[in-house]
């Protein structure tokens, strides 16, 4: 047996230069359809990648949106130091909202002090979309991260209440995207929906970009929980009768401390984590989200009510 | 759920092969489409499973789900059950996307559900896919199902067509039963005209034939499923094809290092461009040559199909997001009429009696259906006359177009043969054309 279709025979774009040309092609299409675009831009890995890929978009010229963090005041402080490091290198404005404002404010009601705020992201996300009138935000989420997120389209339209309606959601064929919306009414915007987590590191070790130092294997005190590892800080103090340890760990997502795992890790360097990854056992979520292991359709749900 | 859909699972803690050192072959998008029953998703399941794509928890999810559903083995064909949604209705909405990788390639599956508005989600699910499997029951054959999808899969213009037929444990592993269906399976494709069609027999259920050959059917000497993705072409432009580069956007940084730039953004989607090429904008016909061919920090001599670029031009022509950019005298002239295949996607059918919007490349323009010769009946596999298109209808269009637009054949060059209809009182996206 010889090749399908033999008169074929022009050597592919290797696998990660498609998808790096899908990702500027999205994010160029954000560029030509919005007005108001911003890019939510978190200090990880994901939101790193759509910065290189928005210098290869649209370099030599300023970014032609802002960048959008949304802070829920539980993030680790290397990641924060990175995140206004790496936005002044670049010298594109940063646009920081914060979940201890929506909290202060009254628009965020906490069950308990400590509780993790990922959900809450919404709000704030939300209000800053209406505050600065962003007709798309660009994010980075990949549908390969959860099951909710396999069937979410590139353009991603949201209603005047931020809610993502899965049965209702535009067809979108080819690549010919549809941001048409109303007053008041956004897209999110996935440019790199088909890349996988090795993809993603394996695109970080190419272009050698820089991460936050927690990505990388360093010792930390941790203790071990329903099968998680998780990190011993102010906001998570070991609960009675559990034993600290230290241990060589890295994150393989950086989020909201009280729900972001490390996992045993002594992987040093980008190439070595792409390593770690091609033979990883767990999904990123699974091994490093405690909040999205509370029931199969806790993604879908927070969507819905406006989650990135 | 019954037992023919579970398949068992390896032990989590089986390791995926390290992916090191294996030839980087690009990236192949494939679309999988049969009937409800035929075993779609226990064989995605399958394929998934032995590439050693399903990592540990969500193998324990399923096994989770598996014993709460009261199921002896885990079902794999959970692993692309969705939405919350989906689940409440026991059905599948929406096209889902999959990824494995077999450290040489990397996959992207789109899965079209087999029933609940189907042609709808096949044609989108087709409309980025190089190849389709069409899955065939070995113990029913071609059923007009299979058919469909085969003529759908050609409508959109996909270059390949695998004819999976599955569930051969279930016919005593028959060579005589594979060789009919691939027999009549055959014989309709050469009257579609599809130019390269393959089969092969598998058991999705046991795995044979689809990673691994297994042992029960040594009298098949082709090759494997896994196989045959892995030699199908990647490179989604042939030779031959001419230059199409839509623009997308317009760089003018306007800072004092780069006080004149102006850079042409967008994607080369078919052909090759180098450095010095001459080329035409359209639809001005104003003529000038490529200057650089940027990407990022790089200067590149030349682009092919499917990179991002951007350009710039010896003269300052005016060139603006919508235009095409084409090597002169090739590009396709601007019309104002075009015929099209249109696949309708709305609940509210097509009336031509309303104008629309319509996004062909990076351009907009009103457009208004002036005659429909006719719809496609699927099920008799005959042209019908129509005066609408409802949802799931195929049907052959003219359309009337507000403003000029260089549009190709969707047979010469998809992305610059296709549009979609955007209806304007809602926004939504409504209709997928392929330009005749």
């Amino acid at each position: 047996m010889t090749d399908i279709h033999p008169i074929t025979v022009r050597r592919p774009l290797a696998h990660l230069d498609w998808l790096e040309a899908e990702a500027i092609h999205v994010l160029r299409e954000v560029a030509g359809q919005c007005a108001n675009p911003a890019l939510l831009f978190s200090g990880g890995k994901d939101s790193i990648c759509l910065l290189r890929l928005a210098e290869k978009a649209f370099r030599p010229a300023r970014f032609p949106f802002p960048l959008l963090h949304v802070d829920t005041g539980h993030n680790y402080p290397e990641v924060v130091a990175f995140r206004d490091r790496r936005a002044a290198e670049l010298g594109e404005r940063l646009v920081v909202r914060s979940v201890e404002d929506s909290i202060r404010e009254g628009k965020v009601v906490l069950a308990r002090p400590d509780e993790p705020r990922n959900r809450h992201q919404s709000v704030t996300l939300l209000d800053a979309v209406a505050e600065h009138g962003f007709d798309a935000c660009i994010g980075g989420a990949r549908r390969d991260e959860e099951k909710a997120r396999a069937k979410e389209r590139v353009f991603s339209f949201r209603d005047d209440l931020g809610q993502w309606d899965p049965k209702h959601q535009r067809p979108e064929l080819w690549s010919l995207y549809n941001a048409r919306i109303r007053r008041g009414e956004h897209i999110r915007a996935f440019p790199i929906s088909n890349w996988t987590e090795l993809d993603v590191w394996q695109y970080l070790a190419r272009e050698r970009l820089e991460l936050p130092s927690i990505y990388f294997a360093h010792r930390r005190p941790v203790v071990r929980r329903g099968g998680a590892l998780v990190p011993v800080t102010d906001l998570t103090p070991p609960r009675p009768g559990e034993r600290v340890e230290v241990v060589s760990v890295r994150f393989r997502t950086v989020g909201d401390i009280t729900c972001t795992a490390p996992v045993e890790s002594t992987a040093a360097t980008v190439e070595e984590i792409v390593a770690e990854t091609a033979t990883a056992t767990v999904t990123e979520r699974g091994a490093t989200r405690l909040d999205d292991q509370t029931s199969d359709a806790s993604m879908e749900q927070r969507k819905k009510e406006g989650y990135f | 759920m019954s037992t023919a859909s579970t398949i068992a699972a390896v032990p989590a803690s089986d390791p995926a092969p390290a992916p090191a050192a294996c030839r980087e072959d690009g990236l192949l998008r494939f679309l999988t489409c049969g009937s409800v029953d035929d075993g779609k998703s226990t064989l995605i399941g399958r394929l998934l499973h032995d590439t050693r794509s399903i990592l540990a928890d969500a193998l324990h999810a399923i096994e989770r789900t598996s014993r709460r559903r009261g199921l002896e083995a885990v079902d794999l064909s959970l692993l692309t059950d969705g939405l919350q949604a989906e689940r409440e209705q026991g059905i599948t909405i929406d096209v889902a996307y999959r990824y494995f990788s077999t450290g040489s390639r990397k996959y992207i599956i789109a899965d079209a559900p087999g029933h609940e508005q189907y042609t709808r989600n096949m044609v989108t699910a087709a409309s980025t896919a190089h190849l389709a499997l069409v899955l065939v029951d070995a113990r029913k054959g071609v059923v007009t199902q299979t058919r469909r999808h085969a003529v759908i899969a050609h409508l959109v213009g996909i270059p390949h067509l695998v004819f999976v037929v599955n569930k051969l444990d279930l016919v005593g592993w028959s060579e005589e039963a594979f060789a009919r269906i691939e027999a009549d399976a055959r014989d309709f494709a050469a009257r579609l005209g599809i130019p390269d069609v393959r089969f092969v027999p598998i058991s999705a259920l046991h795995g044979d034939m689809v990673v691994e050959r297994g042992a029960s059917l040594g009298w098949y000497r082709g090759p494997t499923l896994l196989e045959l993705l892995e030699r199908a072409p990647a490179a989604h432009s042939a030779p031959g094809e001419r230059f199409r580069f839509p623009v997308q956007w317009v760089c003018r940084p306007h800072t004092r290092e780069h006080h004149d730039f102006r850079g042409f953004a967008g994607r080369v989607e078919s052909g090759a461009v180098a450095v010095g090429d001459a080329v035409q904008v359209l639809p001005s016909g104003r003529t000038t040559r490529v200057k650089e061919i940027r990407l990022g920090e790089e200067r590149l001599a030349s682009a092919g199909a499917e990179q991002s670029v951007m350009l710039t031009l010896e003269d300052e022509v005016d060139v603006s997001r919508g235009d095409l950019l084409v090597h002169p005298g090739e590009g396709p002239p601007p019309t104002r009429t075009v015929d099209a295949l249109v696949c309708w996607l709305s609940e509210r059918p097509l009336s031509p009696a309303r104008r629309y919007l319509v996004r062909h490349t990076t351009r907009e323009t009103r457009a208004q259906a002036s005659e429909i010769a006719w719809r496609l009946d699927l099920a008799a596999l005959e042209r019908v006359p129509a005066d609408g298109l409802a949802m799931n209808d195929i049907g052959r269009v003219t359309l009337r177009l507000a403003q000029p637009l260089a549009a190709d054949r969707y047979a010469d060059a998809r992305p610059t043969g296709a549009f979609v209809v955007i209806d304007e009182a809602t926004n939504d996206t409504v209709g997928a054309g392929m330009i005749q």
